[in-house]
């Protein structure tokens, strides 16, 4: 069974909420990913979101865009990020860790090869932020190895297109919570309850909410009415010149903690 | 390699031309552009649409631009003839108006009240903020904090035009910065904002209704040259950036298959130097900015930095169009460096008292190229898409000289 699923089965029998930290691989430094993914772990992750840097990362704001930045000028790419999942794997064989980037890498690494390194190395998804459904027979030969392709719906999409993607999600499917970019702070819970509530009936695979959830605060309302949430700039922000593995895993327990406790008691 | 029979017949539905082209973008702006299609899809049929754009056209653009026998030139290089698209003469001085004045209109019919951009020599920038004052819309246009410097006569044009103008910092200052950043407006702000994009590049429908727009330039100079010289032009030659003026002059030619394509791309300081925006000539099949295309990138798939003399032409993605074209055999593309365009810009001045656009020079370049493979009776069809009074200060830099 693929290690996303049977998460998110784990979850649902606990009756718990998931929570999805997002990382910039190669930020704040390349040697400490593997140490920072284990940290993720500690601190309470369920899934771990692991960004793969590109050099246009279109729908991405400030803070994520220059953690990619950063960790390009540090000549990350994608082989490294396979390599770190493969060293984590090492000393964690439960935790799914999904690849979040962007197509043009991975078109380029060749996908049938990107499949087969991916499984090898142990990535349970992957999910491609400029690759819609309508584009996505490309990335088949990751279904066919196993992978979970994660979809994104967003508050823009329209509501026959929103039932395909309920339809295709496998994994779990993200839900963006207002049109924008990642980092920026415009979410409003009591917009998005009724919608995401109605995702969730519809949808074939649990549903997780990212964007704008900052803080124990913001992830305690959306735990009301989601199966996951995902923290990703609020997290990477945190993490900025933190120079050690030390000092990356304290900040990683400081920020992630109370969120892990807030998804708990809500 | 392919056989097309109908080179007219793309993109189809979904964008593509052949394995080009296509929606690849965040899924928030899968319904805005699926909305922009079917606005764009309607109207592009519409009669009164149609007679509106064209009315404006004719009384504010300027057009029918003329096609211009540049006989002094033709004498200095002693070839074929070389024949110049006037595309400088059109107000604002390039061809991006003629997409500005159509992406405007599509605005105003869609109910848009704010228009956003991306610029990168400047011209589509000053060409958005003219439409959007003439509309009287509210105009935000994103543009690298590198171009802003070399072209710093264009930025205050567009804020003449009451245009914002935002300097953009992130990655390589340039184009493609500028196009992320525009993007990322538009995914915030998608309600009330049309995001005109300046060239043949981007998602669905953008490579389609951009080469509409600009597909008026082969449409007249196909039709001028048929009535002045009763016959078709052996070669068409235009500079690539993204591809929009190139698209606007070849489209209309792409079935007259005796007629040869030649794109002209900025090799800059030479393709063996990886000093150039070549993204045909040297690069190969990614996808960049909502499209797959040829793109210049590493082996991490890393887009590269560019360089060209050029702002307008330092991209390092390319219209799907053009990628089609190039894997069909239809046309061919070659890059012209940043000396032999700078070349192609004196000789020009001197001999046709015509000062063109830095990009502009490379076709010119190029056309000066052909006109040697070709006898005195030949035709070379060159688009002179703008006007060079915006790099007065960049050659002048560059030549030494205190303006
Ligand atoms: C005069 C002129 N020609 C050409 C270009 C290149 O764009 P495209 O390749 O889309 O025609 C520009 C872009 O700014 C321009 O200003």
């Amino acid at each position: 069974m693929n290690r996303i699923d049977s998460r998110f089965a784990a979850l649902k029998a606990a009756g718990r909420t998931g929570l999805i930290p997002f990382v910039t691989a190669g930020d704040p430094w390349p040697e400490h990913v593997v140490a920072l993914m284990h940290a993720l772990v500690e601190s309470g992750a369920d899934v771990i979101e692991l960004g793969v840097p590109f050099s246009d990362p279109m729908a991405d704001g400030p803070v994520i865009q220059h953690a990619s930045e950063r960790a390009l000028d540090k000549g990350v790419g994608l082989g490294d990020v396979l390599d770190w999942v493969a060293a984590f794997r090492q000393r964690d064989s439960d935790t799914p860790v999904v690849l979040m980037g962007y197509l043009n890498p991975i078109e380029i690494h060749g996908y049938a090869r990107f499949a087969a390194e991916s499984l090898r190395a142990g990535v349970d998804g992957v999910l491609v932020v400029d690759c819609p459904l309508e584009e996505s027979a490309v990335l088949a030969p990751l279904r066919e190895a196993g992978l979970r392709q994660i979809l994104l719906a967003a508050p823009t999409t329209a509501p026959e297109r929103l039932s395909q993607l309920c339809a295709a999600a496998e994994g779990f499917l993200y839900y963006v919570s207002f049109a924008g970019i990642t980092g920026a702070a415009r979410l409003s819970t009591t917009d998005i309850a009724a919608r995401v509530a109605d995702v969730r009936a519809h949808a074939k695979a649990p549903v997780a909410v990212g964007f704008g959830v900052r803080d124990a605060a913001s992830a305690r309302a959306i735990a009301g009415f989601a199966d996951a949430v995902v923290i990703g700039s609020a997290l990477v922000e945190r993490l900025e010149g933190a120079a050690s593995a030390e000092e990356i895993a304290g900040r990683v327990a400081a920020f992630l903690r109370p969120v892990r406790e807030a998804l708990d008691t809500h | 390699m392919l056989e097309i029979r109908d080179f007219h017949a793309f993109p189809d539905a979904h964008g593509r031309f052949g394995q080009f082209g296509g929606s690849y973008v965040a899924e928030t702006l899968m319904a805005p552009l699926a909305e922009l299609t079917e606005a764009y899809l309607r109207l592009r049929q519409d009669p009164a649409f149609i007679a509106e754009l064209d009315r404006d056209l004719t009384h504010y653009v300027g057009r029918p631009s003329p096609v211009y026998f540049a006989e002094r030139l033709t004498k200095h290089v002693g070839g074929a003839r070389i024949l110049l698209k006037r595309e400088d003469l059109n107000h604002t001085g390039a061809h991006k108006i003629n997409n500005t004045v159509g992406q405007a209109l599509v605005a105003r019919h869609m109910g848009k009240t704010r228009i956003i951009a991306e610029t990168g020599a400047g011209q589509h920038g000053v060409a958005s903020a003219t439409v959007a004052a003439r509309l009287g819309l509210k105009c935000v246009v994103y543009m690298g904090a590198t171009d802003i410097e070399r072209q710093k006569i264009n930025v205050y044009r567009m804020k003449l035009l009451g245009a914002e103008v935002v300097p953009v910092t992130s990655g390589s200052k340039t184009l493609k910065d500028a196009l992320n950043e525009a993007m990322r407006d538009w995914v915030t702000n998608v309600a009330d904002t049309f995001y005109i994009i300046g060239t043949v590049a981007g998602p669905h429908p953008y490579p389609l209704m951009v080469r509409d727009f600009n597909a008026i330039v082969g449409r007249e100079a196909r039709a001028q040259l048929l009535e002045q010289y009763g016959r078709l032009p052996d070669v068409l030659t235009a500079c690539v950036g993204g591809g929009s003026n190139a698209i606007g002059l070849f489209h209309a030619f792409l079935n007259d298959r005796d007629v040869r394509i030649v794109g002209a791309e900025a090799a800059g300081e030479g393709i063996a130097t990886g000093h150039h925006a070549a993204s045909l000539a040297a690069g190969r099949p990614g996808v960049l900015h909502g499209n797959r295309t040829y793109v210049l990138c590493d082996d991490n798939g890393q887009i590269t930095e560019t360089h060209s003399v050029s702002a307008g032409l330092d991209y390092p993605g390319v219209g799907p169009e053009h990628a089609f074209l190039k894997d069909a055999g239809r046309a061919e593309y070659v890059g012209v460096t940043d000396d032999e365009a700078l070349e192609a810009f004196h000789l020009l001045a001197r001999t046709e008292g015509i000062l063109a656009a830095l990009e502009s020079s490379h076709a010119v370049a190029q056309a000066i190229k052909l006109a040697r493979e070709y006898p005195s009776d030949g035709i070379v069809l060159c688009n002179l898409s703008g006007r060079g009074d915006k790099d007065v200060h960049t050659i002048a830099a560059r030549e030494g000289v205190q303006v």
